[in-house]
């Protein structure tokens, strides 16, 4: 084996804090060998972001390396003066953020950008700069390179624009690229087009990537080895069938049972006694659509209004006490028919139904969706006010549809309500802030069914929660539909998520319900072409020999 | 490894109490020794002011001690009655020091009064503009756009003068410090609605005003029972800094002579008629209630600086 490019020994990072020192990093050594893809897995506050930030020296105050060594090619590099270590990123250490709005400069166009870069890492002149720009942005999957270098980057999508980082990360021919979360803020089948690109630089360059990501399924696509993080400190290091097939650590264990897979693991949900049984939940031909923005000049020449339809026809039941999923990618509309069948936004046309009673229709059906219908928002940081104690909020729905008489009532219904969601009512008296996501998701849910819904809209439960508190929200989920005969609308992008919780299932495509039925039917046989290349994007641990 | 499905014991409530000492806030406090000191001189001065009447050692409205001959008694100098007076006297021989403890009371209480009035009535327009939006958004931030284009001492004594010109003059002199009130604080809701409306707009997208919706709650139940709680950190700098404007204004308005009536003289008052004897000598009848006046408004303005720098995380280190 050759001489690794990176090697880290004994890393400890300490962020002196008013309450004490906080080790966020603790003794973290590992190697990357040139050409090779280290996925560094790990929860949020596992330190992966961390370790990036220490190996190339942009650590935020008060952060400090206290003690370990960082050697790139051999040379001691954690310990060079910061303007030394500055004319290192770029040059010998590429990198690649998260989200790729915030990293390109929005006032200078692409071309720009990138000849600036080249130009301070190599010596060339302008023309041969440019070329090298357009050379490296055909290199990253960008097509028409020569003509779209003069453009901006709102001028690029998502995704493009991710290539455009990744096209300045590898400017200057680096040795390594460190890639934060590079596909997380992406929908499912760009990511599939960006992990391709970097897999192909990587092979073609001898490129060592570091590519940092909470998603187990992205690493099994494209890294060569693991490096499983937790709590600061380096786990388990192997390759990727070893740690995937063969975990040893038993917080590994748990973090690959964890992972929901869009194949069908276990029993199949209970086979329905009567097929085409009466449905609970009725929408039909819903329809959205939204003002563009119509100028006081429209409205005053009539000019028609410009619109945009979110939602185009979507129709589907739900039985009593099953869960219908619903699947698509941003912008697909998935929210807003999540929104209008709970109530918050008012459909266009069509109409929803919720045991026979049409829930749009006037201040009758307002009253049947506030008993019978409830919500589970996607950021449990936002959908808990922040000022109000725990106990309250879960109380609101109760003293609102007045459904307990008395202060003890209410007491007695909350403490009840929390023990089901398995926190301890103690934690009646305190506020949001101190609770973990995962944990202020279960007071979501309390919320949820204080008011003892039939019919619970969930957007995107847990797409904001780390792997294994996903899995502990579903289990919950799931337990509590058996208890109380939940009915479910499970929006979600996340297709495991969907397989594994839903009877039926739904795909929207910018609007339209391309596909509807049996899970199983879907996921095993899609007819549509979007839903195989939905299904082929995801990348699936199940997949791995 | 406990089991996800067991119910963990949790760590009790913390109590208020706690609640303020954890506080990050209570933290930056005690690390900025320049807020600590302003904290206490603004206690000083509110306690001298406030307990005036028990604590003052001369009643300086109250004819019957004032020794006239004591008059421009140099501060600590020799009077004529023998009595000794810490800042001197003026030129009716009033206490200095009694007069600038009740005077600090009125531009005090016309401070708090007036801040309090523009917090209430920007708070509600503020909500209300940015909870509703639409027109009625469109004519709230207008009028505000309006008033912020002009000084506020100028709304001030438009006002003032407007009321002046109503109230019948027999009543003039018993009003004067509502009028003062209602001109001052006029002048200064727009920054608190500006404010207002821009969290309420960030804050009533967010999810918990969603889940209250579902309930079918009342927008105005909404409003003030959630919302509300939620854009208030912002409006306690502003109160804090406008608390220290609102003094300036009052005495810069009791200084022009259109503010309170010289039977309750202010701090401005008293520097209104201090700056006659500038000139003449008697330099202590408008220094000490001048300096007061910096003192007050200066370390209230560095409580707001501190508060404002202390609630954004961003500047936390």
């Amino acid at each position: 084996m050759s001489a690794p490019i990176l090697s880290v020994r004994n890393l400890v990072v300490d962020f002196p804090l008013r309450r004490g020192n906080f080790r966020a990093l603790d003794g973290v050594s590992f190697d990357i060998a040139p050409g090779e893809v280290l996925g560094v897995v790990g929860e949020s506050g596992a330190g992966k972001s961390m370790t990036g930030s220490a190996v190339i020296g942009l650590l935020e105050p008060p952060g400090q390396i206290t003690s370990g060594e960082v050697h790139l090619t051999g040379q001691r590099i954690d310990t060079l003066p910061a303007a030394e270590l500055a004319r290192l990123r770029g040059k010998r250490i590429g990198m690649v953020m998260q989200d790729p709005l915030t990293s390109l400069n929005p006032l200078f166009t692409v071309g720009e950008q990138l000849i600036e870069t080249i130009r301070q890492h190599m010596p060339l002149s302008e023309d041969e700069a440019r070329a090298r720009a357009i050379s490296l942005l055909e290199e990253a999957g960008i097509p028409r390179a020569a003509e779209r270098i003069n453009a901006y980057p709102h001028q690029f999508s998502g995704g493009m624009r991710q290539r455009v980082v990744i096209a300045l990360a590898i400017a200057a021919d680096p040795e390594l690229v460190i890639a934060d979360e590079p596909t997380s803020a992406l929908d499912v089948s760009v990511q599939a087009q960006i992990i391709k690109v970097l897999k192909d630089l990587c092979q073609r360059r001898g490129t060592a990537i570091m590519l940092i990501t909470h998603d187990m399924g992205v690493i099994a696509q494209i890294a060569d080895r693991i490096m499983v993080m937790n709590a600061g400190k380096v786990v388990e290091t192997g390759t990727v069938a070893n740690i995937i097939k063969h975990p040893q650590e038993e917080y590994t264990i748990r973090l690959i049972a964890s992972i929901p897979t869009i194949s069908r693991t276990g029993d199949a949900p209970p086979a329905r006694e009567d097929q085409g049984g009466a449905s609970y939940v009725e929408v039909s031909h819903l329809v959205r659509d939204f003002d563009m923005g119509a100028t006081i000049v429209d409205r005053i020449l009539r000019r028609p209004a410009n619109l945009f339809r979110a939602v185009n026809d979507v129709s589907f039941r739900i039985r009593k006490g099953e869960t219908y999923g619903l699947v698509g990618e941003s912008g697909s509309g998935k929210s807003t028919c999540a929104r209008m069948i709970a109530g918050l936004i008012e459909p266009t046309s069509g109409s929803v139904k919720v045991a026979g009673q049409d829930v749009w229709a006037g201040s009758e059906g307002a009253r049947a969706r506030r008993r019978a219908v409830q919500m589970i928002f996607q950021d449990p940081y936002a959908s808990l006010n922040p000022r109000w104690r725990v106990g309250n909020i879960i109380a609101e729905p109760i003293r609102v549809l007045g459904l307990a008489q008395t202060a003890s009532e209410v007491e007695d219904r909350v403490a009840d309500l929390l023990r089901k969601v398995r926190l301890d009512p103690i934690v009646m008296r305190k506020f949001p802030h101190e609770f973990s996501g995962g944990q202020r998701q279960r007071i979501a849910i309390a919320r949820a069914l204080s008011s003892q819904p039939e019919f619970i809209v969930c957007d995107e439960p847990t797409s904001a929660l780390d792997v294994s508190v996903q899995a502990q929200v579903l289990d919950l989920m799931a337990e509590l539909q058996q208890e109380f005969g939940l009915t479910y609308l499970l929006i979600s992008h996340n297709l495991a998520v969907i397989r594994q919780m839903a009877t039926d299932v739904g795909v929207l495509h910018n609007g339209v319900l391309v596909e509807s039925g049996p899970v199983d039917a879907i996921f095993d046989h899609p007819q549509a072409e979007y839903t195989k290349v939905l299904l082929d994007a995801v990348p699936d641990l199940a997949a791995i020999d | 490894m406990s089991d996800p499905m067991q119910i963990a014991p949790a760590t009790a409530p913390k109590t208020r109490w706690q609640r303020i000492v954890d506080s990050d806030i209570f933290f930056s406090y005690t690390r900025s020794p320049v807020t600590i000191i302003a904290s206490l001189v603004a206690l000083m001065l509110v306690l001298m002011a406030v307990l005036a009447p028990w604590i003052a050692p001369h009643t300086p409205f109250d004819p019957s001690t004032i020794e006239l001959m004591d008059g421009f008694t140099a501060p600590m100098g020799d009077s004529f009655s023998g009595k000794s007076y810490l800042f001197g006297t003026d030129d009716q021989g009033r206490d200095l020091l009694s007069t600038i403890m009740y005077g600090s009371r009125v531009s005090l209480f016309v401070g708090f009064s007036a801040t309090l009035f523009a917090m209430v009535l920007g708070i509600s327009l503020g909500l209300a503009a940015g909870y509703r939006g639409g027109m009625l958004d469109t004519v709230i931030m207008r009028i505000a756009d309006v008033q912020l284009s002009f000084p506020a001492i100028l709304i001030a004594l438009l006002i003032f003068g407007v009321a002046r010109g109503l109230i019948p003059p027999e009543r003039q002199e018993n009003t004067a410090i509502w009028v003062l009130i209602l001109a001052i604080g006029l002048s200064n809701w727009a920054q608190f609605a500006r404010t207002v409306r821009g969290t309420t707009m960030v804050e009533r997208q967010k999810d918990y005003v969603s889940a209250a919706r579902l309930l079918g709650r009342h927008p105005l139940a909404i409003v003030t029972r959630h919302v509300l709680p939620n854009v208030l950190g912002p409006v306690l700098v502003i109160a804090t800094i406008s608390l220290a404007l609102a003094i300036i204004e009052e005495a810069t308005l009791s200084f022009l002579g259109v503010g309170v009536p010289p039977t309750q003289p202010s701090l401005g008052t008293l520097i209104r008629i201090g700056q006659r004897f500038l000139f003449s000598g008697e330099w202590w009848i408008l220094a000490f209630p001048a300096f007061t006046l910096i003192l007050l408004a200066l370390s209230v303005n560095l409580l707001g600086d501190w508060l404002r720098d202390a609630l954004n995380p961003r500047l936390r280190k």
